[in-house]
């Protein structure tokens, strides 16, 4: 065997690889960087666009809002989601399971659905504003500040919990009992043994909770009103058809980028000086909470739960109510799935469709370059394996633009294709499925290829054979998540459709602004149904009971 | 089918780091050979080497007279047994076996009747239709040995297959081996760091130390009469004491420090009197004797075996070889005339016909007919 290059199946897939990411990440990202230095009508070289941002008050006031209110959902996510996994992990609560289901639902449905039925709940004319106005009390706005932080923290704090409450299963009972042992009881061992040993995991989820927030459109646009943040700014000024904005919009793209990569540096720093790996033998044991406590405890776990799950009620109940155009009317009806199958039949077999080719890709590609950069390590791989990091921090709608400006012009014209959109959610996923696999990797023997090798079978045959049979399972567990969130995704689809590649998300966002409430919930129940149905097949297929995102 | 392996000045490279310079040795048809060694000398390596899972970055290594360097690891007809037995966790013991049998588009009836005949011969026909994860380390094991056999190798290769089990089914399972390779008289390459399993299982071994075939010999000769001073204590253990060549009676004998003569007739040529020697004496190879016949100790510390009882030995430094862990004298309890206490001082007379004497560095035997390759 030398070390000669040979033009093999790898060597196509690291050319693919470098190919994809390249052309659909690096050069958009790197050209809409680029035009943020330029001038809109000469092209010159210039700071305006930055200086035009950080002058006007109109501007800059968006990214103190989104630091904001990001802060804000962020520390609220981590408290509730730690004292729920604390209570949930430590003592006996009823229906723990459905709980847990519940939360992992609100945790997948489409983000913006939050937003759109605390509106239909606590809006101008929301049930609750008109039955409260009714008895002549006036109920505080949901516009705004307020309402972002309630949706965005009731639909990120899932991601705290599961962190967490992974992270206290891998405790082990011994470690309490060596503190008791050591005179060390009640509060203070929380403190100073729990806390700690969850607080790398607590700082992974707050990542997450902060790049989610910082990064979400839809439920700013939807309830913010007023109350402008980055994403919404950037995607109103890129939108705009009057002047010339995207090299504004560009600016303030590359301004949030460099935000959430600084942030993301920060977390690894943290992340990666206190890191250690625990395993348990034995994982705490579960007490019980007694009296009145135990009381207090199941009402704040069940009204979390219930807040949490009023969205995807409130919009199950709506899509079956009667409707006159886009005013609701006394009475039950169809009408509304009638409507959406007839003009909206397309927006919802795209989203099957974009989603499923998606998922098809990101299972290939994930695990043939998860193979290539944990087992065919050279400085290429590496290249690949920085490359595919990108992604986590870039917000969706950014990249919907650099992807958009990129592809608008011959000889690569693909804006308005569905290749487009398919490809925004192969780039948006791919990295967390590679992370997975590569995992996977890391548990597998290389001895099981060797020992296939050995018996005959060439390197290649062995990848398919052993490798790609024994990683499936993993593989296609995580994959199912990603198909989840890709049905959901809204963020970059809604910059790059148009009329023939609408998906449903796109399509419920464009009915709530129109008003036309009716339809949206329907939309959004076959939305939910449909993560429900996957998320039963990830159990089964996983024989899993949580999820990892 | 089985092959002779020679490697010829073989060379392992990983950049700037030479894991082992020039090696060569032959391997005959149908040999069991075992490579034996303290961890990170290399043995593994050149199993790998000769396996295809490492390259070569100098000579050869040739299956009979075919040059096997640039021919890939699934093309080279080899059999190999993992550490880690590397069973295929997502089949049944049955496809496991006949996976090799597959890939080369056997037929079916043909390969039907091979596996059954493999299962019975390593006794697993019982656990056939079981997934792997059902089954104990040492029924892995015997699936691990039979998936291996079955597509009749040139040569069967086993990386330490043994180190993962407990220590009884290690003596079960390593007489297994060894009676199923003779049976199916394959050329078996066999790496372990475990010198008892190697002297068991092997009709040769060679012992290597940081990449280089230190002595390769019978079990028998490398425990009796191994070339140099690395071999006498990683194989066994050896007490090494200070002493010279010296003329008695027209022969020959060697003077320990403390002035001892002991006549021997088994020194060779390059013995010449007058040369400082290392002495190296097994435990077992002293007997008690009277005071003036023997060298004189004093018993530091004593361990019941059983068998035998192990006393530790204090003489002075200057009769000793440097940094050596421990002096020992094994008593068989079978023949012991007076069992010695803690504190006592006795006479130890060496076997002359059994110690074995090397140059004062250690680097050569200097006895009669010793060669490094036998």
């Amino acid at each position: 065997m030398n070390k000669k290059f040979q033009w093999d199946f790898w060597a196509w897939i690291t050319l693919l690889s470098i190919v994809i990411f390249g052309l659909f990440l690096i050069y958009p990202l790197f050209s809409l960087f680029l035009s943020a230095f330029q001038d809109a009508t000469t092209g010159a070289f210039t700071m305006e666009n930055f200086t035009h941002f950080f002058e006007r008050k109109y501007y800059y006031q968006s990214m103190i809002n989104s630091f904001s209110v990001t802060a804000c959902v962020t520390v609220l996510a981590v408290v509730v989601g730690t004292a729920l996994a604390y209570f949930m992990t430590l003592f006996k609560v009823r229906g723990k399971g459905i709980v847990e289901i519940c939360i992992i639902i609100s945790l997948l449905s489409p983000p913006f659905i939050g937003a759109y039925s605390w509106i239909l709940i606590g809006g101008r004319s929301g049930i609750l504003t008109q039955w409260l106005a009714g008895m002549g009390i006036e109920f505080p706005s949901i516009y705004g500040f307020a309402g972002i932080l309630l949706v965005l923290t009731l639909k990120l704090y899932p991601f705290i919990y599961l962190y967490v409450a992974g992270a206290m299963k891998n405790i082990d009972s011994a470690l309490i009992e060596a503190a008791e042992s050591l005179g060390c009881s009640g509060i203070k061992k929380v403190v100073t043994i729990m806390l700690p040993l969850i607080t790398p995991t607590i700082l992974a989820g707050a990542l997450m909770v902060f790049m989610n927030a910082m990064a979400d459109f839809g439920t700013p646009m939807l309830i913010g009103e007023g109350f402008n943040v980055m994403p919404v700014m950037i995607y109103s000024e890129f939108i705009n058809e009057v002047g010339d904005q995207a090299n504004f919009a560009a600016a303030m793209a590359a301004i949030m980028v460099l935000i959430t990569s600084t942030i993301f540096m920060l977390q690894k720093y943290v992340v990666n000086k206190k890191s250690f790996t625990m395993s348990s033998l034995r994982p705490l044991p579960v007490g019980e909470m007694k009296g009145i406590k135990n009381v207090v405890m199941h009402l704040c776990i069940y009204l979390l739960v219930a807040l949490s799950m009023i969205p995807q009620l409130v919009v199950i109940y709506t899509s079956f109510l009667k409707t006159n155009g886009a005013i609701f009317v006394d009475g039950y009806s169809l009408d509304s799935y009638r409507t959406i199958f007839g003009s909206l039949g397309t927006a919802i077999s795209n989203t099957y469709i974009f989603s499923t080719a998606a998922m098809a890709v990101i299972v290939f590609l994930g695990m043939t370059v998860a193979y290539l950069t944990t087992r065919k390590k050279s400085w290429l791989t590496d290249i690949i394996d920085t490359l595919t990091m990108f992604p986590y921090i870039i917000p969706g709608s950014v990249l919907g633009i650099t992807l958009l400006l990129a592809f608008n012009d011959d000889p690569m014209l693909l804006s308005g294709t569905a290749l487009i959109i398919i490809i925004s959610l192969v780039i948006r996923r791919l990295p967390y499925t590679l992370r997975s696999s590569s995992a996977i990797l890391y548990q597998l023997s290389p001895s099981l290829e060797e020992a296939s090798i050995s018996l005959g079978a060439s390197p290649l045959k062995t990848f398919f054979k052993v490798t790609a049979v024994m990683m499936l399972p993993g593989v296609m567990s995580g994959a199912i998540i990603s198909w989840i969130t890709a049905i959901n995704e809204l963020s970059s689809s809604v910059i790059l459709f148009t009329g023939a590649t609408k998906t449903m998300s796109v399509a419920i966002y464009t009915e709530v602004i129109r008003a036309s409430y009716g339809t949206a919930a329907a939309l959004s129940t076959i939305l939910t149904i449909t993560t429900i149905t996957a998320m039963v097949i990830f159990f089964k297929v996983s024989g899993r009971r949580d999820v990892t995102l | 089918m089985s092959v002779a392996i020679t490697a010829d000045k073989v060379v392992k490279r990983y950049g700037d780091l030479t894991i082992i310079p020039q090696l060569t040795q032959n391997i005959k048809n149908g040999e069991f050979f075992t490579l034996l060694g303290p961890s990170g000398c290399g043995k593994t390596t050149l199993l790998r080497m000769i396996a295809g899972f490492n390259s070569i970055e100098g000579g050869q290594i040739r299956f009979n007279d075919q040059v096997i360097n640039d021919i890939p690891a699934h093309k080279r007809n080899i059999g190999m047994v993992f550490q880690s037995y590397a069973i295929f966790p997502h089949l049944t013991v049955r496809e496991n076996v006949e996976y090799g049998l597959k890939l080369r588009n056997m037929p079916k009836d043909e390969m039907k009747t091979k596996v059954d005949k493999i299962l019975d011969v390593v006794q697993i026909t019982e656990y056939q239709d079981r997934l792997p994860e059902r089954l104990s380390g040492g029924q892995q094991q015997r699936v691990a040995l039979a998936r291996a056999i079955v597509i009749h190798p040139s040569v069967l290769l086993m990386d330490e297959p043994l180190s993962n089990l407990d220590a009884k089914l290690r003596v079960e399972m390593r007489s297994a081996i060894r009676e199923v390779q003779k049976q199916v008289g394959i050329t078996t390459v066999y790496v372990t760091h475990d010198q008892e399993e190697a002297l068991a299982i092997s009709d040769r071994i060679a012992v290597m130390k940081k990449g280089v075939i230190q002595q390769t010999g019978t079990p028998h000769t490398i425990y009796t009469r191994p070339y140099n001073v690395f071999v006498a204590t990683f194989i066994g253990h050896s007490n090494l004491f200070k002493g010279r060549i010296e003329e008695a009676n027209g022969g020959k004998a060697v003077v320990f420090a403390d002035g001892f003569v002991l006549p021997m007739s088994t020194i060779g040529e390059e013995g010449k009197i007058g040369d400082d020697v290392t002495i190296a004496v097994r435990p077992e190879e002293f007997s008690i004797c009277g005071e003036g016949h023997g060298i004189k100790c004093k018993i530091k510390t004593k361990v019941f075996l059983g068998k035998y009882i192990t006393y530790g030995l204090d003489f002075p430094d200057d009769m000793l070889v440097p940094d050596q862990p421990a002096i020992e004298y094994s008593q068989d309890l079978g023949h012991a005339e007076k069992v010695l206490e803690i504190g006592d001082t006795v006479y130890l007379k060496p076997n002359a016909a059994k110690i074995n004497v090397f140059r004062a560095d250690g680097s050569k035997s200097l006895m009669e007919g010793v060669v490094e390759n036998e």
